[in-house]
């Protein structure tokens, strides 16, 4: 397993391009705010964390439909699904790989971003937390996607119309837990906590669910 | 009449002689330590220029990142210029040095641009209380720097780098108009950042104590550009021997 | 070890691609599917390799130890090689070997000399990308060298192999039967494998579903 992990990120890592990318397609979705809202400090700053929410949430389903799609193309997926390893594992393992060059690059950047919508050190750390913690669960979910659009052409937009739905949890869990440790009288432990189980909830469903999918889906 | 023609057809021949791979490392490789002392001597000046400039009455010593700050903004304009007019010689002529001339630039051109930046938020930080303001220049170099890193992006994209030619040159004519926004930006959108006060029709209007330091340090800039544009394009054209090599070795022509 | 096969029927969208395919092949013994363009030869060696669900029919391995697996177990004692090659263009033929050799367990060549074998020891450290669609299907060859399993099931094994390799090829294989292995292939061409039964597979006569 940990020999699919390094052969996943290094693939994602040698095609280049494609974590230079995600990466980008956060930063123009917060690039786009001021312009739409208008360049109002501080409702901006206001925003900044919901802004930077749903900036990771759009591009960490961007590059999803490649996550099984580029192994039925070149036919690995057929001889993944036919070993002995629990077939839940290694989506598990991919999905984790997918985390690792997708979804912690962008985390990485928080930071950056959080400065140009006049977000304090606090507020960026705790935004970087709660990432951290939710973008796993937006990956777990989006597995299920990936494998039932796996054998469809234009499976992407399909995947993305699947999955937003289903991800909404994670925003409102995650979204509460910043709020409530940016602003007083809310709470941060109940949602923050909320969020972890829903993260650990769909770390073992959602490679469960995508496992049966393979399953069904490998003729 | 006769000679002039002639020596322009020289001129042009002697232009294209360098557009052999070969020939143009040779060339760069002549130029490149020429090339490399003579920025290291101008920023030297420069840096000393600089730093012995007057501070401002106004903004005290902080003035002084202005001579690291306006010249990476004028280099980002300046790179997206040639790697325009790279991309009309790779569109028109379709020749593999042009292309090669946009793939050794955009990072050079991102990475002046992300200079620009940050120099202009350290900047900002003292002078307008904040590191980063939604303000028209700003913005549009940001976007700029989008650009950048989007045709970055593209020109790794493809497996064999021949075939993303034309769609990298295509790409990087469509994002020059970024050029002029952020040029004018300043007089179109009336916001924050200060108009300009060097690049004028009715000149410059800066004091010369900050001016000929600024135009040292714009020179040596620009000289920095040239040496690290030759030298990745001498590292691209390489890379590509390189690549080809192995196509060989594979084919076990070796 | 023996593999059995019993009244395998196996549908797609409504369509019988199978009828009733029996067969039983024991430790050194190859069994070489040919037939006509799509009378279903993929279809059944996707079938024994448990990627495609069987409607109909059984398939069984007794191991050695005198256990008798199901099919869906099956699947994990084989090697399959379809016509795509399972192989990452962006990772060097070593990187891709070593990952499947890590990946299915029990290894036995080394990624260098299973690709000697193959004849393809100078690309080692190239990406798979660079090489031709036949030197591709070599590495994908040396693939069922690196881990060790005792069914193979191959799909085309020869396409785009030059006469060379094709006998090198032909070698690996013989090797495989030789050390106790089972083989079943599909194939238009010749593979001269020793002591290999043939089987034609005939279209299904659809006057009894229609």
């Amino acid at each position: 397993m940990i020999a699919l992990l390094k052969r996943d990120t290094l693939t994602t890592w040698r095609s280049g391009g494609s974590i230079l990318t995600g990466i980008l397609f956060f930063l123009s979705i917060i690039v786009l705010f001021p312009f739409a809202i208008g360049p109002d400090t501080g409702l901006l700053t206001r925003l900044g964390p919901a802004i930077l929410w749903i900036g990771a949430l759009l591009a960490s389903l961007l590059g999803l439909d490649r996550l099984f799609a580029q192994d039925l193309e070149d036919g690995s997926l057929d001889i993944l699904v036919m070993q002995e390893h629990s077939l839940a594992l290694m989506v598990f393992t991919k999905t984790i790989a997918h985390w690792l060059v997708t979804g912690l690059p962008l985390i990485l950047t928080v930071p950056l971003f959080g400065l140009m919508l006049n977000l304090d050190a606090f507020t960026v750390g705790v935004v970087a937390l709660t990432l951290a913690t939710g973008t796993p669960a937006i990956a777990f979910i989006g597995a299920v996607g990936a494998a039932v659009a796996v054998k469809l052409p234009r499976g992407g937009m399909l995947i993305s119309v699947l999955i937003l739905p289903l991800t909404i949890p994670v925003l409102i869990f995650g979204i509460a837990a910043t709020y409530g440790a940016l602003e007083d009288p809310a709470p941060f432990v109940s949602p923050y906590l909320l969020l972890c189980a829903i993260t650990l909830f769909t770390a073992v469903l959602g490679p469960l669910a995508a496992a049966q999918m393979l399953r069904h889906s490998a003729d | 009449m006769d000679t002039q023609v002639t020596n322009t057809t020289q001129a042009s021949s002697r232009l294209w002689s360098f557009a052999n791979p070969s020939r143009f490392l040779a060339f760069a490789d002549r130029t490149i330590p020429i090339l490399s002392i003579a920025t290291l001597l101008l920023f030297v000046i420069g840096l000393y220029m600089a730093i012995n400039a007057p501070e401002d009455y106004k903004q005290g010593s902080s003035v002084q990142i202005m001579f690291v700050h306006v010249p990476a903004a004028w280099l980002a304009m300046m790179i997206y210029t040639i790697m325009a007019c790279s991309a009309i010689g790779s569109i028109v002529w379709r020749h593999p040095l042009a292309d090669v001339s946009i793939r050794a630039a955009a990072p050079l051109g991102a990475a002046f641009t992300l200079l620009a930046l940050i120099t202009g938020s350290l900047w900002g930080k003292p002078t307008w209380g904040t590191w980063w303001e939604w303000d028209a220049r700003m913005t549009s170099v940001l976007i700029q720097l989008l650009i950048y890193l989007g045709l970055i992006a593209l020109s790794r994209a493809f497996e064999e780098p021949s075939e993303g030619a034309q769609p990298l040159a295509i790409m990087t004519l469509t994002g020059f108009i970024i050029v002029p926004i952020v040029k004018f930006s300043v007089d179109w959108w009336n916001t924050l950042h200060q108009p300009a006060s060097v690049m004028r029709f009715d000149g410059p209007t800066m004091d010369p104590a900050y001016l000929y330091p600024l135009i040292v340090m714009a020179i040596a800039y620009t000289s920095l550009f040239f040496t690290l544009h030759l030298m990745n394009m001498r590292n691209e054209i390489l890379d590509r021997r390189i690549r080809a090599m192995k196509m060989s070795v594979a084919r076990g022509e070796v | 070890m023996k593999l059995s096969l019993e009244n395998l029927c196996i549908n797609r969208a409504s369509n019988q691609i199978i009828d009733g395919f029996a067969c039983s092949l024991a430790n050194g013994e190859a069994l070489v599917i040919t037939g006509p363009n799509g009378v279903g030869k993929s279809t059944l060696l996707r079938a024994i390799a448990g990627l495609l669900a069987i409607s109909f029919g059984t398939i069984h391995l007794e191991l050695d130890t005198g256990e008798t697996l199901d099919g869906q177990y099956v699947r994990e004692y084989c090697h399959y090689l379809g016509h795509k090659n399972g192989l990452k263009p962006s990772l060097t033929a070593a990187e891709n070997l070593r990952f499947w050799q890590q990946f299915c367990g029990n290894p036995v060549f080394s990624s260098g000399k299973a690709l000697d074998k193959v004849g393809l020891n100078h690309v080692l450290d190239t990406p798979i990308g660079y090489l031709s669609a036949g030197q591709k299907r070599r590495v994908a060859i040396a693939r069922l060298l690196v881990a060790r399993k005792p069914i193979w099931i191959l799909d085309e094994p020869t396409t785009g192999l030059d006469d060379n390799s094709a006998k090198l090829f032909s070698d690996i294989a013989n090797g495989h039967c030789k050390s106790g292995g089972i083989l079943i292939a599909a194939t238009h061409q010749t593979l001269s494998l020793a002591n290999a039964r043939k089987v034609e597979l005939q279209p299904v006569d659809k006057g009894a579903f229609a």
